[in-house]
Order: C-alpha cells, then structure tokens, then sequence
C-alpha cells in the first residue's frame, strides 16, 4: 500500500517531480530540490565509512589485502570454532559447514557450505563479520581468508595448498553454483 | 456453501455451512434467540475486597495485570547461546489486530545489542551522488509516517513440513508473526537526499548487532513503501525488534526487516549474504531452491479454538483467527468446521489494512461432536490459501520457508482441541 497522505508523501511526490525537472533543467535544479528536504545527515567522507563498509558481493569487490590456506586455517578452526561447528566442520552442535554433497535432491538434503552455497565470497562476508562466537569481528583478514580456505578445502572444492585472497577466492566455482531459482509468487 | 445474502432475522440463524456454522451476521441480527441457557441456581453476588480498599498507586510503566502472567513469548536459542533463535507470539491468548509490544516475536541471530542510541549511526553510502550519516537526533526531525503493518519470519510455520502433526499451541505452530504500528522515516526521502545513481538497483541493509544481519533489497521497494522505523505502538522501537531503529519492507519476509539498522549501502545487484543463499531459500524436491520470496504468502489460522483451549460443553462459540497476505489485503476469510468439505464467509473486523492482520471471527454452535476447525483467506489479487498437502506436492517437504498452508483443529468430543493433519 502507498501512503497516500501525510506530508512524507506529499514530499516524496514533490521531490519526484523536482527530480523530474531536474533531469531537464540541469545541476541548478538538484538544490533546488534538496532544500525541500530537511537534508540533515553529513556527509560522510571515504576514512570515516571504511570499517563499516564490510559487505563482499559475488564479485568480489571490497575485499581486503591479506591471503590465508587450508593449512593455516585449520589451526585457527580447530581454537575458536570446532566448539560450535565440530571438529573438520561437520557439525554439532550448529551448523554443519561440511558434507551433504548431492544430498539436495534426496529426502534428507544436508545444507552445508560446501552441498548448498552458491558462493564462496560469502563465506569471507560472514565470517568476518559474524564469527566467532562469542567474539565477533575479532578475525584478522588473514584469518577470515584462512578459514574460508580450510572450510573450502574440507568439501574438496579447492586443494590443501590453494591460497585464497581477494583475487583467488571470487573465483571459486561453489558445486551449487546454479542451484538457485528466482522465486514466482505461486510457485 | 454460499453464505445467505437474506437479511432477515430467521435466515441469519440458519447455518451457513455444515456442523454447526452460523451466519456472520447472526450477533448482529440480535442475540435474544441464542440465549437459551437456562437460569442457574447461584450464590448471591459477593461484595469483594478490591471494592472496599483504595487500589494500588501509579507506577511510570505499565504492566500486565499479575493474574495474566500466563501470556508470554515462549522461545528457544541455539546451543551455547542465549540469544540466537526465537521468541513466539501467545496468538492464542490475544485478541485484536495489534501485538502489545511486549509479546510480539523476536527472531534474532546473535542475540539483542545494547545499543546507545546517541551513539548509533545510519550509514546510507554506496551508488549515491553523496553518502550520507544520520543520527538518531536528526533522523527524528524528519516527517514521519505511520502505518501498521505484519511482520511474520520466513520460517513461521515450518513444523507443518513434518511427516506428523506436531502437538503445540499455534503460538508454538505459527507464533512468528505479528503486528504493530510502526512510526518512522519513509526510507525514499533519505535515498533522494543521497542522490541514487542511476545504476543502482538494490540495497543492502545491515543491523548493527554482533552477527552484522544483512540482506539485500530490490530498490524498487525500497523507493516504494519502505520505512526507518522509529516508534512500535507509539512507544521507541523496542531493544528486541530494533531499537533504535530498524527497516520496516510492509509485507516482506520478517529476516529483510533488518533490525539496529546501521547501514544501507545501494548496490548494483544484491549482496548474496549468507541469510539470503544459505537460510530463507525454499528448497524444492528437484534439489533447486527457490530465492528473493520477498512478500509473505496470504495466510490464515484460527487463534480461538485453538490447541490447549479446551472447549467447555456444547453451546454457541465465537471462532476468531488472524489472516494477512504480504501482497495487500485480506479479501476473504472462510471457515470450515468439517475439514474443508463445506465452508461460510467469516466477518473481518475493521479495519480491514494491506499487508496488515485482520481479524476474522464467525460464530458456532457446537454440538458436542468431533469437528475439524479450518480457515482459508483469499486476499485481494484472487489468491486463495493452499491447503497444506497442495503446498506440499508443489515443493516437497523440505521447503522450510513461506509455508503458509491451510492450519487443521480436531475437536473431540470432549472438547480437546488438537492440531490435525485433515
């Protein structure tokens, strides 16, 4: 449902037809347009959004310097998450990160990293940002690039000795790359 | 099966669907006729205590009345956490559209924050002409909307994948959704204010707890009817649902709501975090899971009777259910009382609002037999609440999320309601 009252919709419409006109008008219009709103956040310089801006999307963009292995990774697992995640990743008492290849189409799928995500870029994303309990955003980027690179290899996606960083780990095909359908409402 | 469009008062008395439905429109066409009960024989009316003493004093907050301590979220939390899980709505203990603020669900993925709200920032960066920080001072000087809206979490309902119908309430069933009335920012004013560039087509929305929850969001919504939701019930957003501020998409799956919002970064494409590959996806029998099922299904369920409400002796009742749809309004709600082999129209409580919780309510005259109780809500684009087993042949029993199939009550003799597989 649209609001179709109040002055925050009145605004919005005013701004569309403002932005509308700038379109035609030129740069002049565009402050013509921001003085209708109350315009009261700062602006934020690139310094200042650094440590927030985490998110890593499928391509990569966005992460950081810094490479790990399987070999490095699997010392670091085994001291903060095998507690959660069970020794080699296979789960118990949450999540199980390993396993349940071809599983997807049978009556017991298992969901891991390596049988249901469809990109190792997340991996990175989440890691550093969620893990581990209870110490979250506490990995250095080598770690967060060696445990992604230990739970990859686990599922035999890459080797041992493959080195994952900002340029390697984009380019990991996860198996259930193409496992994904957008959703149509009925389906 | 067509509910009597007769006005008259006899013809409101007939029923308007096998085993005992009556006419919506009975309590309105006048209530003398039902009260057949006869006259008890009765102690005379006590003079009690609490109407011979002054009553208690003021307190700043308010507080349930101490004999309905019974009312509560009951929740679980993951191993080794205390607060990673869920806490479930008592929809069999309220009444109404709206969730008091204290009961409404919470589902949240490294528990609650303790955030200062004047030290907590918003972050609007990305593809716009210039990134933007916002304070909640500042923010709370802008012109502000109301709306009420659900929210229901994506899994609400994923106990009717089993192969048996589990025993539980429909709070333990189906108490992951809620409704409020939220009072915020319309999220558009502060993207033009950013200036979004012209190849940007999704956000990502990021909370500010310990698990950094993050989703993407089409910017489509976003411009549309999306909010920075400030105030729950007219109260701050409270620490469980947001506070102090969180994203409000009015109808979509409950996880992309994402509460102690701190950031919004617009995007060219979404993020791919791991709640939108790995968690919230539907996956199908053929091992393809379904992905971005935004909106929440129209849903129905019957809130009274319900499981753990024991009918007590035949006579007249007043079935009452919640239905909503994430893609507008309710349109129609029907209830059954033989398993779905005859069905009469509800009445919805008004107000009737898009992708919010309407009541329904129809009334019953139950004759002490065994029942199958079932409501199935139409919504106002035509579409009609699949049973549970046509849901289940679509998808497979794996499916986890967006279930939001037809609910079952037996009712036995004796007035023990039961969830039922019909």
């Amino acid at each position: 449902m649209r609001m179709r009252d109040g002055w925050a919709c009145r605004l919005a419409f005013r701004l569309a037809r403002l932005l509308a006109a700038v379109a035609l008008a030129g740069p002049f219009g565009s402050l013509a347009a921001r003085a209708e709103s109350p315009d009261l956040g700062h602006v934020a310089t690139p310094d200042e959004i650094a440590a927030w801006d985490i998110s890593i999307d499928p391509s990569g963009a966005g992460l950081p310097a810094g490479s790990g292995s399987a070999r490095i990774g699997a010392a670091i697992f085994a001291a903060k998450c095998a507690a959660c995640h069970g020794e080699s990743g296979g789960g118990r008492p949450n999540d199980a990160l390993v396993g349940g290849a071809g599983s997807l189409a049978t009556n017991k799928p298992v969901k891991t990293v390596g049988s249901y995500w469809p990109y190792a870029t997340t991996l990175f994303d989440y890691i550093r940002r969620a893990m581990p309990l209870p110490q979250s955003k506490s990995l250095t980027n080598e770690e967060v690039y060696a445990l992604a690179a230990y739970i990859l290899a686990q599922n035999k996606i890459i080797g041992e000795d493959d080195v994952m960083d900002a340029r390697t780990l984009p380019q990991v095909k996860m198996p259930n790359r193409d496992g994904f359908v957008r959703f149509e409402r009925g389906k | 099966m067509r509910r009597s469009r007769h006005r008259n008062h006899d013809t409101a008395l007939a029923p308007a669907a096998r085993n005992g439905l009556l006419d919506r429109r009975i309590f309105l066409a006048g209530g003398a006729a039902l009260a057949a009960a006869p006259a008890a024989q009765a102690e005379p009316l006590a003079v009690p205590p609490w109407s011979q003493v002054p009553g208690a004093g003021f307190t700043p907050y308010g507080a349930p009345s101490h004999f309905e301590a019974k009312v509560g979220r009951v929740f679980a939390s993951a191993p080794g956490t205390t607060g990673t899980g869920a806490a479930r709505t008592p929809l069999h203990l309220t009444d109404g559209m709206i969730t008091p603020n204290g009961l409404h669900f919470e589902r949240s993925h490294s528990g609650i924050p303790d955030i200062d709200p004047d030290a907590h920032r918003l972050l609007i960066h990305g593809l716009v002409r210039r990134p933007l920080v916002f304070t909640l001072e500042t923010l709370a000087r802008y012109p502000m909307e109301s709306r009420i809206t659900f929210l229901e979490c994506a899994g609400n309902g994923q106990l009717l994948n089993a192969a048996q119908p589990a025993q539980a309430t429909v709070q333990g069933l189906q108490g992951l959704v809620s409704c409020a009335e939220w009072t915020g920012v319309r999220l558009a004013v502060l993207l033009e204010e950013a200036g979004v560039d012209p190849r940007a087509s999704w956000l990502l929305a990021e909370g500010a707890d310990a698990a950094g929850m993050s989703r993407s969001v089409p910017l489509a919504k976003a411009m549309d009817d999306a909010m920075v939701a400030l105030y729950q019930n007219g109260e701050r957003v409270r620490p469980s649902n947001g506070y102090p501020m969180r994203l409000l998409l009015p109808g979509f799956e409950g996880n992309m709501n994402v509460k102690w919002l701190r950031r919004i970064k617009l995007t060219d494409g979404p993020t791919m975090t791991k709640d939108e590959t790995s968690k919230y996806t539907i996956l199908e029998r053929d091992g393809k899971a379904l992905q971005f099922a935004f909106p929440m299904e129209a849903k129905s369920l019957i809130t009274r009777p319900s499981p753990g409400l024991t009918m007590k002796g035949p006579g007249l009742y007043d079935i009452s259910g919640l239905a909503w749809s994430g893609y507008g309004k309710v349109a129609k709600v029907e209830v059954s009382a033989d398993g779905g082999k005859s069905w009469a129209e509800a009445a919805l409580s008004a107000p009737v609002l898009s992708r919010a919780l309407t009541r329904f309510r129809l009334p019953w005259r139950w004759d002490g037999g065994p029942a199958m109780l079932q409501s199935r809500a139409t919504d106002e684009t035509g579409y009609v609440q699949p049973t549970r087993s046509e849901l289940l042949a679509r998808r497979g029993p794996n499916g986890l999320f967006h279930f939001n199939g037809i609910m079952s009550w037996s009712v036995a003799p004796g007035g023990e309601v039961k969830h039922a597989y019909a």
